[in-house]
């Protein structure tokens, strides 16, 4: 189904190609590898879903250029960041950053956790008394023996 | 004329399913044997009502009847006769025809195979499971009616979408709609416990076989998915977190915690309440994917209905269904006692532990996906949640699950002790010496490759050790016999945490260990890669059926041995306008090479992308040794045995009377 997905994106195109191209690819491993991770937690914000590093969309490519000329340009990870949340806005990352509303979506999940944790805590370590609770007295005991008796003779 | 019959036989099978619904309901609630004796034979007729109908629209596909606005859109005389065939599930309105037929047969076949349930319990399943079917055939009938003729039939289709002429994705849908459809089994035996206002062992064990299956489809599905999506999207990627997968990983979560805790129910009659409750948002979820993927909310370029009057009724049915069903349960559950009590450390506690822990991670799933549209709603802010969050978040779910599986199924019922560890305690050892000795050998630090193969271990080798409890004490060849001879629930049980264990070292092993290369090749160019060499020997164009291919011939060489020719391709489907890519795959049990072919470069040569994929195939295979355990299970005898047991006693009960 995540095709379909990529077929909208596809058809928007009239060249479609790979995802990061070997004319992009920095010549410095390890700046090259950090475009790369930052790539993967930028969305393609023409297609759905995807990350730049992913898309073949033709402004996927321009934002992996973007990313590779900042960190060339001596950026760290963040001011890149930074710098294409300032242009594209929050919808640009893939991870929302944990401030605001948006700690309700990393907090509920934990709260749930918490809650129901506490919730099946109890109730294992509650029903420890109930076989006592249960069971019957010898007076219970000797009423119901004399039933059966009663019973079985008629 | 034919297609007319199918249409009128889905419009009586709609009136069947209404008649199904009332009249037993009505009959078990004041104990009329004669009407809840309608339920059954209504169910066969409606299974072969849908089914005429569901075979008049594959009549035209098959034979290209562009009459049918249907065929028009989604089919081409050129196209090959399996996704003709395919073509019929491969759109929204004859995808929802698959989900009423397969409705129907689960209806019909708990009929047929339901004779040994009391016959209130019985009555009460068929007719939840009708009212289901009838707001779906009310759905395809007011809104998306397959059958709709065109006036000027035009000379030829539109083609079906390229990316779904597939074989991994022809079989994806029926087997995704076994396993959501599967659930509404649950849902059903759920709302009827509801009414009996009784949940037995008995009921525990009816339930568990119903909800295997739909997991066991689900498994498949999903499976099916993500290979398809690992081949055929070019980059080989096979989880993607999109809301549409999503949609099918709720239920299979809920489902996996429901078949647990439905055990927990069977053998010790605790958990009732929950499992209930469990059985009811499985199905629930199953309708959240079905919005999901029809609405249109959450993914907007989906090529499947986008439709808002769709999605309003599907969140009628959603909300109808789960919302009445949480009500009746608000009202009843608080009457299920527990009869059976256990120690904190025990069988029942661990799962209650693995049920917390699949609840909450697909909680997890949940809110990652509608977060987005929640965000923009109460919080006017846009924002995207995607792969990061979902990995962030659900992996430690994930190897807490992972590391309790083996404790959880050692452990005995009731009360457990310190033989656990003496059992388990080598594996551990053994598990944490491989992820020391995968951390020593690898080249970068990543955690995630030695943690992958520490719980695989443990999962697998503890699933073996689990087995080899089972059979007691004594000599080896006495043992080796009763292996033989234990029940197909040990059995399967044994193979799906197993299974669950080589996904999760595929996953890791895959995510950490990949290695990528991206060049431009010329004719004769080669590319090194590890201990891969590739070379590009020759592009050529084919005509396939009903596409263009630009196909490249290329030789894979590893340490210098040549082990084989890949065939990478580009495809352009000229109807629909639309291009796709097929990637190249050695597919090996330790790795896959996986090459792809890009368009031509300015300065000559082709873009040429090739990776090596470590235990890419660990990740499906597990998946479908996983499904192998559920079927294992599923043959397990003492479901008939007991069926038979149940039968004597509960064939008394058929004669009460109405007063």
């Amino acid at each position: 189904m995540r095709a379909l997905l990529t077929a909208a994106c596809l058809a928007l195109l009239a060249t479609p190609g790979l995802a990061v191209l070997p004319d992009e690819v920095l010549d410095d491993p390890a700046l090259e590898a950090r475009a790369r991770d930052l790539s993967q937690g930028l969305r393609c914000l023409v297609c759905r879903n995807e990350s730049i590093d992913e898309s073949n969309a033709e402004l996927a490519r321009d934002l992996r250029l973007l990313v590779r000329e900042r960190l060339v340009a001596g950026d760290t990870d963040a001011q890149v960041i930074d710098y294409l949340v300032d242009r594209y806005g929050e919808y640009v990352l893939l991870n929302p950053p944990a401030t605001g509303s948006t700690l309700l979506l990393w907090g509920a999940p934990l709260a749930l956790l918490l809650l129901g944790g506490g919730v099946a805590v109890a109730h294992v370590s509650g029903q420890k008394r109930a076989p006592q609770a249960a069971g019957l007295s010898e007076e219970e005991e000797a009423r119901l023996k004399a039933m059966l008796d009663d019973r079985s003779d008629g | 004329m034919i297609i007319e019959l199918g249409h009128f036989a889905l419009i009586l099978a709609f009136a069947v399913a209404i008649a199904q619904t009332v009249v037993p309901l009505v009959g078990a609630h004041f104990r009329w044997s004669g009407w809840m004796a309608m339920a059954s034979p209504a169910a066969t007729i409606q299974v072969l009502l849908v089914g005429f109908s569901f075979a008049a629209l594959t009549y035209a596909f098959v034979t290209s009847d562009f009459s049918l606005k249907l065929v028009v859109l989604n089919s081409h005389t050129d196209k090959p006769m399996l996704y003709k065939v395919s073509g019929v599930w491969g759109n929204h309105e004859g995808s929802l025809l698959l989900w009423v037929l397969i409705l129907a047969l689960f209806g019909a076949a708990a009929a047929w195979f339901g004779g040994q349930l009391p016959t209130t319990l019985r009555a009460r399943v068929l007719g939840v499971q009708a009212s289901v079917g009838v707001a779906f055939y009310a759905f395809i009938l007011f809104t998306s009616n397959p059958f709709e003729r065109l006036a000027v039939p035009p000379f030829n289709g539109e083609d079906l979408n390229p990316l779904l002429q597939d074989p991994g994705l022809a079989f994806h849908p029926p087997f995704l709609y076994l396993g959501y459809v599967g659930l509404s089994m649950a849902f059903s035996f759920a709302v009827a416990a509801l009414l009996e206002g009784r949940v037995d062992a008995a009921w525990g064990r009816w339930v568990r076989p119903w909800t295997l299956a739909a997991w066991l489809f689900l498994t498949i599905g999903i499976a099916l998915g993500s290979w398809w999506a690992y081949y055929e999207l070019g980059w080989g990627g096979f989880w993607f977190w999109d809301p549409v997968e999503n949609a099918s990983f709720m239920p299979w979560l809920i489902a996996a915690a429901l078949l647990h805790s439905a055990i927990v129910v069977e053998k010790r009659e605790a958990l009732k309440a929950w499992t209930i409750l469990l059985a009811i948002l499985a199905f629930g979820f199953s309708l959240v994917g079905t919005f999901i993927v029809r609405s249109g909310v959450l993914t907007s370029v989906h090529a499947f209905a986008n439709d808002p009057e769709r999605g309003v009724y599907i969140l009628a049915i959603l909300g109808i269904f789960t919302g009445g069903a949480l009500l009746l349960y608000a009202l009843r559950a608080p009457a299920m006692q527990a009869k059976g009590v256990f120690g904190v450390v025990s069988r029942e506690s661990a799962l209650v532990a693995n049920n917390l822990l699949l609840a909450v991670s697909c909680f997890v799933v949940f809110i990652g996906t509608i977060w987005p549209l929640v965000a923009e709603v109460a919080f006017d802010r846009k924002l995207s949640v995607g792969p990061p969050f979902f990995n962030a978040a659900f992996t430690p779910f994930v190897i807490a699950l992972a590391a309790l599986v083996p404790l959880g199924s050692i452990l005995p019922w009731k009360r457990g002790n310190g033989a656990l560890w003496r059992k388990l305690m080598p594996v551990a050892v053994l598990s944490l010496a491989l992820a020391g000795l995968v951390w020593a050998m690898q080249t970068g630090d990543s955690l995630g490759g030695p943690l992958g193969a520490a719980l695989g271990v443990w999962l697998v080798v503890g699933a073996g050790v689990d087995l080899a409890t089972r059979t007691g004490r004594g000599a080896l060849a006495d043992r080796i016999g009763r292996l033989r001879r234990l029940p197909g629930a040990d059995w399967g049980k044994a193979l799906a945490h197993g299974g669950l264990g080589i996904t999760i070292f595929g996953v890791a092993g895959l995510t950490a260990w990949q290695q990528e290369g991206i060049e431009v090749l010329d004719i004769g160019d080669r590319m090194e890669l590890g201990r891969y060499e590739v070379v590009l020997e020759d592009v050529s164009r084919v005509q396939g059926p009903n596409y263009i291919s630009t196909m490249a011939r290329m030789h894979v060489f590893e340490g210098g041995r040549d082990i084989g020719v890949l065939l990478p391709e580009k495809r352009v489907y000229p109807v629909a306008q639309m291009p796709t890519t097929e990637a190249g795959i050695d597919s090996g049990f330790t790795r896959d090479v996986y090459a792809v072919i890009g368009d031509p470069q300015q300065g000559g040569g082709y873009a040429v992308r090739v990776y090596i994929k470590p235990f890419a195939n660990w990740i499906w295979g597990g998946a479908i040794i996983m499904a192998l355990g559920g079927i294992v299970s599923l043959m397990d005898r003492r479901y008939r045995v007991a069926g038979g047991a149940r039968r004597k006693k509960a064939a008394p009960v058929t004669g009460v009377p109405a007063e």
